[in-house]
């Protein structure tokens, strides 16, 4: 085995984070009920006419800069011509000519060590709606949903060489597109997909085998596994004749845990392409360059050496932080407020994270208002909200906005050091349960510990629990 | 001929016809084609509301060619318009005949309506492209198509036009609002003095055409216009480049009828494929056939840059060339068409005739340039001057009343 390389160059597809389709104004949500988002224009009916979303040129630029792009700043759409019954025009609007980002790398990180990946280009492109086979009744119905949700296609060069290197790359990938919110990158639900380009050569040498293309992988895992079993393929091939390689893409059956080649006729083909000419040449001039520019985040390890640095956090907590750009930005907003970034990070990294947890949601879907978290920080740092109850005003903050000073004067949620008050509450409880005061002063330390729980809850949780405690220590020996 | 008529349009107040690629919603839109034979469309066209909102109604529809490429309308799935004495006619023109008729709006794809207009003696403006929406008007030759006006005179003409044109946010190559304002305000409309005469394209035209061409040239010159002879080799490269760009597009925007999503479905089939060429073969007619494999072949990997992107290098030649004849002369006058008219027997014995005809035509429809037609000749003019190019009409049109 070790006297062959593996050379692979992949296609990633990934649906931009836009609210409407790339050509008209329907929803490019996922999840509605079939044929729920389509109007003439995205299922091809004769008249209607492309009028192009700008963000998606927004969303294609940051991509390309957040990969080290260059970016052509007049750029066009093409049409590419293929029947298929899940594409309403027979022509699919993509960029052939002059794509939105070129020459491109992203740097992987293996057990190999440190590696740039070249990135050829990343052009725009509409996405194709979705057959639904019924093997019951043997027909195929067409959602029509999907059709023009804006995506992006990654082309990398053939720089990869293992399976390793492949997922290294895509969580590389999936990770900076998260972080600057032009994805959610979910392969799952097909936001993000990959076609695998493979050949393999003896080692050293120059000269490209014969390759061959999976399409539409989903999911890490099955990516993994097909470039094992290609791999495997090719060299038999060429080592033992079992078969002849030939140019051609192949399916990959993820159950049965092997490839197939596809139809020649879904294959081969000439896509005619040329330029749209409904769609007029996209102008990217200084200003709006630059507004995209602005809303380019650091790096992760960027972002986690400044914490580091010039916040002191640990590397731990900075690293925590910077797995999502939702939690960085609640971190720098709440920071921005209260000034106290280790609790800040707390707060973020284990209650946030904890309430996430809780109602099943990734990291992404943090969506506190960080300012009012800041707020919130400030008020238990001064003594007003006790930190217990900071938490159940934290739950609250899960489901709407408020104003966490005025939330917790509303609610009685506010500290009170009133002595009398305080007094009054210990000596109810201390007379309530003799037991408990016999059996502490009798030398059972666990007895104190329940007085001091009583009356914490009498008194809502606000009040200093080391003044309560003094309080009642005082109370009980008198 | 075929004319699909609207009951409850008003007898009264103006009245226009639509030609049969423009879009509605209460009468079908065929394209002249068995493929879209009794389809009716969910929206349509957006100059309709815009004709509504100046006091028209729309009262029918009139029959095209198949996807309006051929001479005149003869391609058409429901018949040619053919006059007793064996002579082609058009719809668009014959309707007109009829003076409750203020206008008829037509796609000029491929020429045939212009033709057609000079042939009846109709007065015709192809307004200068991105003008007036293409939103709801079905798709052939998207980089030259343009909404055009039909009609008995320059003014109806002229009335019609300012009620369609105007910015629709719908279209992408519809231009700004100011810029469309060009046409309905006096600010382009500059007296016509010098006019160009295309010296070869007129010569290649018969006895007819050519006393036609004589006969505006001395309307123009009684009023003071000088009309100069100019060599017009290049205009006349531009019929090639349109014929390979119009065949691509048409090619690709046409492939949507496929059977699948709408549009005609053979009942002959056993597989996708089978459904697929079957629909196609039964339901296109032979010139639109022979145009979907010839822009077919324009656009294939082998002959993309040798065909199409040099029909792509032409268009922009052939827009400077006009862009410098424009520096000396405010219009171009050439013929429409190179006959004063065609019987069903021309259009049998030669096939590509349209695409030879379309030498007069091409020269602005791959520009984009106002086109107009009066007393059977065709003036060309620079981007806006479309009023301009209606007032030299009706020089002519006061003096042959």
């Amino acid at each position: 085995m070790s006297k062959y390389e593996t050379v692979i160059g992949l296609e990633v597809h990934v649906e931009l984070a836009t609210e409407s389709k790339i050509f008209c104004s329907c929803s490019a949500k996922f999840g509605a009920e079939q044929n729920d988002h389509v109007c003439p224009a995205c299922c091809g009916m004769p008249g209607m006419l492309p009028v192009t979303n700008k963000r998606v040129v927004d969303l294609g630029v940051t991509a390309g800069l957040m990969l080290n792009c260059d970016i052509n700043r007049v750029t066009t759409f093409d049409k590419k011509s293929y029947y298929y019954p899940d594409l309403p025009c027979s022509y699919q609007t993509t960029q052939w000519f002059a794509p939105v980002c070129v020459n491109g790398t992203v740097t992987i990180e293996t057990s190999k060590g440190k590696k740039d990946i070249r990135i050829k280009q990343i052009h725009m492109e509409e996405d194709a709606g979705k057959l639904v086979h019924d093997d019951w009744t043997d027909t195929s119905l067409v959602d029509f949903n999907r059709t023009s949700v804006p995506l992006i296609e990654i082309v990398s060069q053939p720089d990869l060489s293992s399976a390793e290197e492949v997922v290294a790359y895509l969580e590389r990938l999936r990770s900076l597109l998260r972080f600057a919110k032009v994805s959610d990158c979910r392969m799952e639900q097909g936001s993000m997909r990959c076609d695998v380009n493979l050949s393999v050569r003896p080692e050293g040498s120059d000269i490209l085998g014969v390759r061959t293309e999976m399409k539409n992988m989903n999911s890490l895992s099955a990516i993994e596994r097909a470039i094992e079993y290609e791999t495997a393929r090719h060299i038999d091939a060429i080592e033992r004749g079992t078969e002849v390689l030939v140019q051609e893409t192949r399916r990959w059956d993820d159950i049965k845990g092997k490839s197939y080649a596809m139809r020649n006729k879904e294959t081969a083909g000439d896509y005619r392409y040329f330029p749209d000419p409904n769609v007029m040449p996209i102008v990217i001039d200084d200003e709006w360059f630059a507004k995209i520019t602005s809303t380019i985040p650091d790096l992760p390890e960027v972002k986690k050496q400044k914490y580091i640095e010039n916040l002191g956090l640990s590397e731990y907590d900075a690293d925590q932080l910077v797995q999502s750009r939702a939690f960085c930005d609640c971190f720098e907003a709440a920071y921005a407020e209260c000034g106290m970034a280790k609790d800040v990070a707390n707060w973020v990294i284990s209650d946030c994270a904890n309430m996430l947890n809780k109602k099943q949601m990734t990291a992404d879907m943090l969506t506190i208002d960080g300012k009012a978290l800041g707020q919130l920080i400030k008020l238990v740092a001064d003594g007003k909200v006790s930190r217990a109850n900071a938490k159940k005003i934290l739950a609250v903050m899960f489901n709407e906005n408020i104003d966490p000073a005025a939330y917790a004067e509303a609610n009685g949620l506010i500290v009170s050091n009133d002595t009398g008050k305080i007094k009054d509450v210990i000596r109810g409880v201390l007379d309530a349960d003799p037991k408990s005061v016999a059996d502490y002063k009798n030398g059972k330390e666990k007895a104190l510990m329940a007085l001091f729980g009583k009356c914490m809850r009498e008194l809502k949780g606000n009040c200093d629990p080391q003044l309560l405690r003094s309080y009642l220590l005082e109370m009980i020996n008198q | 001929m075929r004319l699909y008529v609207n009951e409850s349009s008003k007898a009264d107040g103006k009245r226009v016809v639509l030609d049969d690629m423009l879009l509605t919603t209460d009468l079908p839109t065929t394209a002249g084609s068995k493929m879209l034979e009794n389809y009716v469309s969910l929206f349509e066209a957006d100059i309709i509301s815009k004709l509504r909102n100046a006091g028209y109604s729309v009262c029918g529809k009139a029959n095209i060619g198949e996807f309006a490429i051929d001479l005149l309308g003869e391609t058409s799935w429901f018949g040619a318009c053919v006059r007793e004495d064996g002579t082609l006619t058009n719809a668009s023109a014959e309707i007109l005949a009829d003076d409750s008729i203020d206008a008829v709006i037509c796609l000029d794809v491929n020429g045939a309506p212009r033709r057609a207009a000079a042939l009846a003696n109709r007065v015709f403006i192809k307004p200068t492209y991105g003008t007036v929406s293409r939103y709801g008007t079905i798709p052939v030759a998207c980089s030259g198509e343009t909404v055009s006006v039909m009609a008995a005179s320059t003014a109806k003409c002229r009335e019609a036009l300012s009620a369609i044109v105007g910015h629709d946010d719908k279209d992408g190559t519809s231009l700004s609002e100011a810029q469309c304002a060009l046409l309905k305000s006096d600010a382009e409309r500059k007296a016509v003095k010098k006019v160009a005469l295309a010296s070869s394209l007129t010569a290649s035209a018969d006895e007819e055409t050519k006393a036609k061409i004589n006969a505006f040239r001395a309307s123009l010159e009684a009023q003071g216009i000088t009309v100069t002879e100019i060599d017009d080799q290049l205009l006349g490269a531009a019929n090639t480049a349109w014929n390979v760009l119009m065949a691509a597009e048409l090619c690709n925007n046409v492939s949507r009828y496929e059977g699948v999503k709408f549009g005609y479905r053979s009942p002959n089939y056993t597989n996708i494929d089978e459904l697929y060429t079957n629909s196609r073969t039964e339901a296109f007619g032979d010139l639109l056939k022979t145009t979907i494999l010839f822009g077919s072949d324009v656009l294939s990997t082998d002959n993309y840059m040798k065909m199409y992107d040099k029909g792509l290098r032409v268009r922009r030649v052939i827009s400077e060339a006009f862009a410098g004849i424009f520096k000396e002369y405010d219009a171009v006058l050439m013929p429409a068409c190179s006959k004063c008219s065609y019987s069903e027997a021309d259009v049998k014995a030669n096939k590509y005739i349209a695409y030879e005809e379309n030498v007069y035509t091409a020269p602005a429809s791959i520009t984009g340039l106002p086109a107009v037609v009066v007393g059977g000749v065709q003036l060309v003019g620079a981007p806006f001057s479309d009023n301009s190019l209606l007032d030299a009409a009706e020089i002519y049109e006061k003096e042959h009343k």
